[in-house]
This record gives C-alpha cells, sequence and structure tokens, in this order.
C-alpha cells in the first residue's frame, strides 16, 4: 500500500505527516532540521530524497537533505554563494528536483544547481544582462527585504528548458539550460508604470498542468492568469474571483483545466477575505470558479497562504493540501469537495509539499 | 593553544564536534581553517564571504570583541557566540 508524505516547510523547522493511501489520519513527525527556518522542503521522486532549504539567522542559508524520509538529515552549502562579488546570498527559496539535478533560486537572484544530491552546488546564473537585471540588485529599487528566484519551473520532457521567476520583474524562459534567456511575460497587467514592457511584473507563483506541459498557470500580485503555449503569452481569468490577489496555487494532476488557487486580500493583512477560509477551484480553465469551504474555518479564520502553501497529489481522486502562516494545516481527499484540519499548532508554514510513496 | 567555546546551535550540524576544545592558533581567522578542516562545512557557518563573520555571530577573544584577524595569545579564550534569537 502506498505511503501518503506530506513536506512541512514551517518557520522553526520541517515536518512530515504520513497518511496512507485513505488519507484520513495523520502522523505528525518533527521539528526535523534543528529548528532552522525552512523555505521549501521538496520530495525527489527519483531518488526518495527529501530536501530543504532553510536560512538561519545566525548560521546562514543551507540546504539539508534526508535520504530516508526524515529519519537522518545533513546539511550543506557548500559553493552555495556569488563567491568575491557584491552579491549577497541571504537565502534559497525555492528547490526543484528533475531528472537527477537539483536546481535552488535564491536571493539575491541566482540559479545554482546541484548533482551530486545536494552535497555541493554551483552556480549556474544571475540572469546577468537580462531586462531588469541592471536594477534588481540595486537596494534603492527593492521592497523591503529583497529580490531574488523563489522559483524554477521545469520541463517535463527537456532537462535543457525551464523558466525562473525574479520576484518583481517576471519569467525568463531558456531552452538550452541557462545559456540564454527569454522573458516570458507577454499578456501581463502591472498597475505601475513599465518602462520595458516586456519585465515589471509580479509574478507569484507558475505551476503547470502535468498533463499538458503547454498549460501554465500564475498567480501574479495582480490577477490570475493563464498561458496555453508554455508561457509564450498569457490571458488573465481573474473574473469570479473574489480577489485578485494571492500566492499559493496548484494543478490538478489529471485534468488540464482544473486548477486551484487562494485569494487573499490584497491590503497588509494578506489574509482569507472576511474572515473565511476557502480554497478555489476552476473546472474550465478559469472560465468559471467554485469556492471550496466545507468542513473550512468560516468565522474569524485570519489566515494566509504563503507562495508554497498548497500541494496536490497524484491520487485517482487526488487530494489537495494547504498550511497556513500561523501553523494550521489542512486536507481534502476529494479534489477540495470537503477539507479537515490535520494539524493546529505547528510553526508558520511556508512550504506545503506531497509525495506518493511506495 | 587557544581556549574555544561554541555555541550550542553547532554540534548537532557537525558529527563529532564538542561545545569546549583547543585549537592551536595564531588568529580567529586560522580557528576557523582548523575547525574547517576536521568539521568541513564549519566555517561556512560561521563566515560569510569576504571573507567576514555572519552578522549575527559575535567571537570575543579574552572577552573582548573580535574580527577574524585578531590576534591569539597561547593562552587565549575564544567565545564564539550566536548574537540575537527572535521568537
Amino acid at each position: 500500500m502506498s505511503k501518503t508524505v506530506l513536506l512541512v516547510g514551517t518557520r522553526k523547522g520541517c515536518f512530515l505527516l504520513e497518511s496512507d493511501e485513505s488519507r484520513r489520519d495523520w502522523e505528525v513527525r518533527g521539528p526535523f532540521c534543528e529548528g532552522w527556518p525552512i523555505y521549501h522542503a521538496i520530495h525527489h521522486a527519483d531518488t526518495g530524497a527529501i530536501y530543504a532549504a532553510a536560512a538561519s539567522e545566525w548560521h546562514g542559508a543551507s540546504v539539508w537533505r534526508s535520504p530516508d524520509l526524515g529519519e537522518t538529515w545533513q546539511q550543506s552549502s557548500e559553493g552555495l554563494n556569488y563567491g568575491d562579488t557584491e552579491l549577497k546570498l541571504s537565502k534559497v527559496s525555492g528547490l526543484t528536483a528533475v531528472n537527477g539535478r537539483l536546481f535552488a533560486g535564491a536571493e539575491m537572484p541566482g540559479v545554482f544547481e546541484s548533482r551530486d544530491g545536494g552535497e555541493t552546488w554551483s552556480l549556474l546564473t544571475t540572469l546577468e544582462g537580462q531586462p531588469g537585471s541592471e536594477s534588481w540588485n540595486d537596494p534603492a529599487n527593492q521592497p523591503p527585504g529583497h529580490l531574488g528566484v523563489p522559483a524554477i519551473l521545469p520541463h517535463p520532457d527537456d532537462p535543457s528548458r525551464y523558466w525562473a521567476i525574479v520576484q518583481g520583474i517576471g519569467i525568463f524562459e531558456t531552452t538550452d539550460d541557462a545559456a540564454s534567456w527569454t522573458p516570458r511575460n507577454r499578456g501581463l497587467r502591472a498597475d505601475w508604470p513599465l518602462e520595458n514592457p516586456e519585465v515589471g511584473y509580479c509574478v507569484h507563483k507558475l505551476v503547470m498542468s502535468p498533463v499538458d506541459s503547454d498549460r501554465l498557470y500564475q498567480q501574479n500580485h495582480v490577477g490570475m492568469h493563464r498561458s496555453d503555449d508554455g508561457g509564450d503569452s498569457w490571458i488573465e481569468i481573474t473574473e469570479g474571483l473574489p480577489t485578485e490577489f494571492g500566492f499559493a496555487a496548484g494543478a490538478h494532476p489529471h485534468d488540464r483545466d482544473t486548477f486551484y488557487v487562494i485569494p487573499l486580500d490584497p491590503g497588509h493583512a494578506r489574509c482569507m477575505p472576511d474572515g473565511q477560509a476557502a480554497v478555489w477551484r476552476t473546472r474550465d480553465a478559469g472560465a468559471s470558479w467554485q469556492r471550496l469551504a466545507e468542513g473550512l474555518p468560516q468565522r474569524d479564520a485570519h489566515v494566509g497562504v504563503l507562495r508554497e502553501g498548497m500541494a496536490i497529489d497524484s491520487y485517482d481522486s487526488p487530494g489537495v493540501y494547504f498550511g497556513t502562516s500561523t501553523g494550521q494545516l489542512f486536507a481534502s481527499a476529494d479534489e477540495g469537495e470537503t477539507w479537515s484540519e490535520i494539524a493546529s499548532y505547528l510553526p508558520g508554514i511556508t512550504s506545503v509539499e506531497v509525495a506518493v510513496v511506495d | 593553544m587557544a581556549e574555544l567555546y561554541l555555541p550550542s546551535t553547532l554540534p548537532s550540524l557537525f558529527a563529532g564536534l564538542p561545545r569546549r576544545l583547543d585549537v592551536d592558533a595564531s588568529t580567529v581567522d586560522e580557528v576557523l581553517d582548523r575547525l574547517d578542516e576536521q568539521w568541513p562545512g564549519l566555517r561556512d557557518r560561521l563566515c560569510e564571504p569576504g571573507p567576514v563573520l555572519r552578522q549575527h555571530i559575535h567571537v570575543y577573544v579574552d572577552r573582548e570583541r573580535a574580527g577574524l584577524e585578531t590576534e591569539l595569545d597561547p593562552r587565549s579564550r575564544v567565545d564564539v557566540i550566536t548574537a540575537i534569537s527572535g521568537g
């Protein structure tokens, strides 16, 4: 029987929750990674290893790894720096495992790779020379904190092709393993002046349909968008959602038209509207949206969900999971129709991923 | 031999690393070199490229705030402190 494993990154370590195929009862293990703040924890299906991107206020950024589903852990940051340049690596924001290779997206903006299972890292690119790059490391042009590369989206069949998000700048695609890049932001909306219409977009989350690599979705700072041509162009599909803002998003594993988002109040709070928790789903590629809230708190639930805070498993009836920045973890085993709270008192949750392990 | 005291957050990251050890070194920088030789990666946990000490890692030599370049006497006491924590 398969085991379902949730990987939960939090502000105070990584946690694992395990269940069987029914996904009714969950056992919590952790905290792992010595309580370091975790920004993204992933499972590498090829090797079974877990990786967790972390940044300690004291000891800096590092990537933890466990080859045995959390029984043992090690960390390494060898090569995870910009050397003797003016660039500083403050944290690793996002991890991607594909084709025997690991990618790490970093702040300041850069993409690192590891070909030895996370023991050592090397800088692949800073996207230097791309439109927008002339100023994205200038402190005067940055919002509080830093800009970075929060995510790398791989192509399932072409190891040389992937997309990188640069926060506040937009999406860039490479088809030659980072030798060259092309901005892929045509059709996106910006509610601010742009010097160069190719860049200047605030992409929060980018996902690909597992059954159609041309079908991409993104939750943007201003609106939900869909691409039917691998990111070459985008159309807005916000209509029908309660707000245009949010971070987390997820694609259905078997249906290219079904997609999930968690709209948030775009102001300072960045919580679910009206204190009522809900996930929203489209089954027609964004033409219409359904509010999914059965089992979720509908009163005084002022909770937010961060960029990597939602995951969807690959069962025939997919499970959907999300964790809040205040430490509640919710699960649905029926595509979001009904929900239950499976952990209530975790540290603030930064990421949720799910693996089905034989 | 300098007398070195490490913070409690380090031994759990490196197998066999004690909180208290003696190190044969003439500067703080050399202390870190010696540590990194025996526990690869340890220097990275205390220093950034430059190299400079990480912002919230403070080092004291004989109770005086020190930097990587600070020289040690043969009997110096070196304390490595994790300076802030948050909540």
